[in-house]
């Protein structure tokens, strides 16, 4: 990646994103967590239920803060810095964003305050329903940032419109039916659940072996094992799906995750391990499993799967075919706001799907229809993401998948024997096993976005077009700034994690057992309660 | 679908400019008072306890209002594509100041109260006063350079070119613009403090908002008479297809018409309900403040920002975006909408979700109603911040 203009960008959004993206899957996750653990107190009406929802919502707001900061981040940065993205698919790409504003995001942020301020104004049944409507109201907003993201990586249901140059929805249904967007919601969410899980199993495994608050751990360990046993199941499963989807519609993407350079016969080998080496197109000291990758890229022994030699050959044909698009386009273009002839129109409609591939040429010439021969080549080439780091993420990712898997169950099989504390080493597992999901998650979303690469929209916009017209100063700048305070604030994150945790749940069951000084500083208390002027 | 076609596409053009006021009203009268709080916080609290018991009046509340700035990025983003890339990329650093303020402030929300020192705590204050008070001049600015002209062309294939920079924005047309918009949400957020505390912070309060209406009256007096004199508006002069594609560089704009901002006034008055409604909320609110009318304070100051933010899109009208530099290119509501589809889609999903939201958030102010009491913050009761 050039750090030019375009590639100064992508690292602000890919910083941004990935800052923006440890704290998601935990507000995803521990959201539903508390909403159960709300849900048993509620139904058995045993303080500890109430003080565990409590302890853990305190966790849940220090990280919710930063998320709904980060998120603002995210929302306005396709228009400072993605600004011919946001005219070219905004008439597209923006539905789903405002829908999560109004379904999604003003549900869970309208009720999060009263999750913290209503325990005393609210009856027991009230609250609960606020726990869950918060819980509910994240869930939804991951739903519509998918199905967006998804239309990124499958733009189905919409066409371009010669008049006004851009993307237009024609099909509103297929853009939420968008099989690609189910797919990865339901993978993105369960990863959160399982970050959660991991995130209550570990620092739970941390009281047990310190023998603090153990009634409280056990209880919270009891609810993460099940939940991470069911959420790390449905994140592979859903996964598989993902990668299914990705040999249905992102051909290149799946063969670079498996740096897969030629098409094999079916049923294609899997690539368990090895070293791709871009420039040479081959992969060294590979270790091939058979027949694996066939049957999870498409289910069947006989369907092949292509390699990046011919998907590059592929491109090239869809370069030329965009071309003549491109030039149909030209000539509507200059006809004004004059109707276009019919047989202009039909002729532009013919590889107006692929116009998309002539709009790579502009990263070397202006007018794409005057691209040489080995511009053409180049531009196909530049269609391969990079992939040595596609391909460890997503291994990555995979090992890590089956180890919460394993570790989940293992929980879940103490807690049912009401083991949870008989294996110190175990504990000490969980604990160091905290930071393992957000890895996991981090090199998911690696897979997904730079594999997506060089495209923007799939197939219809290159990153290096949807990019603005800044000046390359400006773009470092805030890049600084961001990079700057957003590593004071996980620090300052971090510390006040750790110091919440070191200090436990608020002993409050037993009436007067309670401080009224909790949250004053000394010198307010022995201040008078409101200071005359 | 067929469907869309119940509403014509003009129809939902001027539905859509009309919600886009609607969304930036709601950010500017509910985030509004969190700012103008924030603002306030260093002037009208003195000790730490004071200092919670203002975090805390909008503490439940202002995570809820801030999403009417996400879903006005979001909305702008879906029904107005051109407008949300251009002006978003045009006032990059800007933007970038608002976001960094923005950023700070949640953060300080949560985590002041989370550490005794005395110096962590100040430290969070000033990352309130900056939250608040850095975006409530920036939007104030933006929408000044906004009437102006904003120095932007549009290539063929609609590439985006902002020729201006960022000192240029600081002009004193803008800066003044800036200033009302500052001064208006002081005057809400003190309307706002008086009606949720009591004892010293409500009286400093009252007096900080009684200051802050008077400075909103004269300061929009003074922008509308800069505007008035001394800034060109903007006249279509070919011929209008309000269900035409979006393509702005379709039509021809004459710029630096003198008083063309001001010609929809003399065309339809009872657009001059607008300007009216800004100049008399204020006037009330510091009537209301004076005379310890609590909740009309708070009614009649969300009345003059109305009128005030109003005022700019009946004069603007049919304009959203002017350019200096490239007349032709401005965005108007003609042409620079999402599509038809798209538009009705939307206006569908804001028919069925709008009301929600409303009730949902008004059941939430309900149940928070009345003062905030500083015996149960230093009592640490609720999880106050």
């Amino acid at each position: 990646m050039d750090l030019d203009v375009v590639g100064l960008s992508r690292l602000q959004f890919a910083l941004t994103a990935l800052y923006h993206f440890l704290f998601i899957p935990l507000t995803l996750g521990l959201s539903m967590l508390l909403a159960i653990m709300e849900t048993v107190y509620v139904m058995t009406g045993r303080p500890i239920w109430r003080q565990m929802t409590k302890f853990w919502g305190v966790l849940f707001g220090i990280n919710f803060a930063i998320g709904v900061s980060t998120g603002l981040v995210m929302e306005f940065q396709f228009g400072m810095n993605w600004s011919y993205y946001s005219h070219y698919v905004g008439d597209v790409f923006g539905a789903p964003l405002a829908i999560e504003g109004l379904m999604a995001f003003f549900l869970e942020a309208t009720f999060v305050g009263l999750f913290f301020f209503g325990w005393d104004r609210l009856s027991k049944r009230q609250h609960l329903i606020v726990t869950w409507l918060t819980a509910l109201g994240t869930n939804f907003s991951a739903l519509w940032i998918l199905i967006a993201n998804g239309w990124m990586q499958n733009p189905v249901g919409a066409a371009l419109n010669p008049q006004t140059l851009r993307m237009e929805v024609s099909d509103f249904g297929a853009v939420l039916a968008n099989p690609v967007a189910q797919a990865k919601f339901v993978h993105t969410v369960s990863a959160g659940y399982v970050v959660a899980s991991m995130f209550v199993l570990g620092v739970s495994a941390w009281f047990l072996l310190k023998g603090r608050h153990t009634d409280l751990a056990k209880r919270s360990m009891t609810v993460a094992a099940s939940f991470g046993l069911a959420a790390s199941l449905s994140v592979v499963v859903l996964g598989d799906e993902s990668g299914y989807m990705a040999t249905e519609h992102q051909k290149m993407k799946l063969a670079a995750v498996e740096a897969m350079w030629e098409t094999q016969p079916a049923p294609a080998a899997f690539t368990a391990i090895g070293f791709p080496d871009q420039g040479a197109r081959e992969t060294h000291y590979a270790i091939h499993i058979p027949f694996v990758m066939g049957l999870i890229g498409t289910r069947s022994l006989a369907t092949e799967i292509p390699g990046i030699r011919d998907l590059v050959a592929l491109a090239e044909v869809r370069i030329r075919q965009g071309l003549l698009s491109y030039d149909a386009l030209e000539r509507i273009r200059a006809l004004g706001s004059a109707p276009v002839p019919p047989e202009l129109k039909a002729e532009f409609e013919q590889h107006s799907a692929v116009l998309g591939y002539a709009l790579l040429l502009k990263r070397y010439v202006d007018d794409p229809r005057q691209a040489t021969e080995a511009q053409i080549r180049m531009a196909a080439g530049d269609t391969v993401p990079q992939v040595a780091p596609l391909f460890w993420s997503f291994r990555i990712m995979v090992a890590l998948g089956m180890f919460f898997i394993v570790l989940n169950a293992v929980f879940f099989w103490l807690s049912a024997r009401r083991k949870l504390d008989a294996h110190p080493w175990l504990l000490k597992v969980a604990v160091w096993s905290i930071p393992l999901p957000w890895i996991a998650a981090e090199a998911g979303w690696i897979v997904a976005e730079l594999g997506r690469q060089p495209w923007a929209i799939e197939g219809v916009l290159p990153t290096a077009v949807a990019v603005s017209n800044l000046g390359i100063d400006t773009v470092l700048g805030t890049l600084i700034g961001f990079v700057v305070l957003y590593s004071i604030l996980i620090v300052v994150e971090m510390k006040l994690m750790l110091g919440a945790i070191r200090k436990g749940p608020d002993l409050e069951p037993t009436q007067g057992a309670h401080s009224p000084l909790v949250g004053t500083t000394p010198a307010m208390r022995s201040a008078p309660l409101i200071t005359a002027e | 679908m067929i469907l869309h076609m119940l509403l014509d596409y003009d129809t939902l053009r001027v539905i859509w400019w009309v919600l886009l006021g609607v969304l930036l009203l709601a950010f500017a009268i509910t985030d509004g008072f969190d700012l103008g709080t924030g603002t306030l916080l260093p002037f009208v609290a003195k000790t730490d306890l004071e200092r919670r018991v203002v975090i805390n009046s909008v503490g439940p509340v202002w995570e809820g209002n801030q999403v009417w700035l996400v879903l006005g990025g979001g909305a702008i983003f879906a029904a107005w594509p051109q407008l949300y890339a251009i002006s978003f990329s045009g006032f990059y650093l800007a933007m970038a100041a608002v976001l960094l303020a923005l950023i700070l402030r949640p953060v300080a929300f949560k985590y002041r109260s989370k550490n005794d020192s005395a110096r962590w705590r100040s430290n969070w204050d000033w990352a309130l006063f900056v939250g608040g008070s850095v975006p409530a001049l920036i939007f104030g600015v933006a929408l000044g350079n906004v009437l102006q002209g904003v120095p932007y062309r549009l290539a063929p294939d609609m590439q985006i070119y902002y020729e201006g920079s960022f000192l240029g924005l600081l002009n004193p047309f803008a800066l003044v613009a800036g200033l009302v918009s500052v001064s208006m949400l002081v005057m809400h957020g003190a309307a706002w403090l008086v009606l949720k505390t009591d004892g010293p912070v409500a009286m400093r309060s009252r007096s900080w908002g009684i200051r802050a209406a008077g400075a909103t009256l004269v300061l929009y007096g003074l922008a509308g008479w800069v505007l008035f004199s001394f800034v060109d508006g903007y006249r279509i002069t070919s011929a209008i297809n309000p269900v035409g594609p979006s393509n702005p560089l379709f039509k021809t704009v004459e710029m630096g018409v003198n008083g063309m901002w001001f010609a929809n006034y003399a065309a339809h008055p009872w657009t001059m309900l607008a300007p009216a409604a800004g100049i008399s909320g204020a006037l009330l609110t510091m009537l209301a403040l004076m005379r310890r009318w609590e909740g009309a304070a708070m009614l009649t100051s969300s009345l003059s920002i109305a009128g005030i933010v109003l005022s700019v899109g009946a004069s603007m009208f049919p304009f959203i975006l002017p350019s200096s530099i490239q007349p032709r290119a401005s965005l108007t509501v003609w042409d620079a909408s999402s599509s038809h589809l798209t538009l009705f889609i939307m206006l569908v999903a804001t028919c069925i979700f709008l009301p929600l939201v409303i009730g949902y958030t008004s059941w939430v102010y309900k149940v928070l109603w009345g003062k905030v009491d500083a015996r149960d913050i230093s009592g640490g009761k609720t999880h106050a911040y």
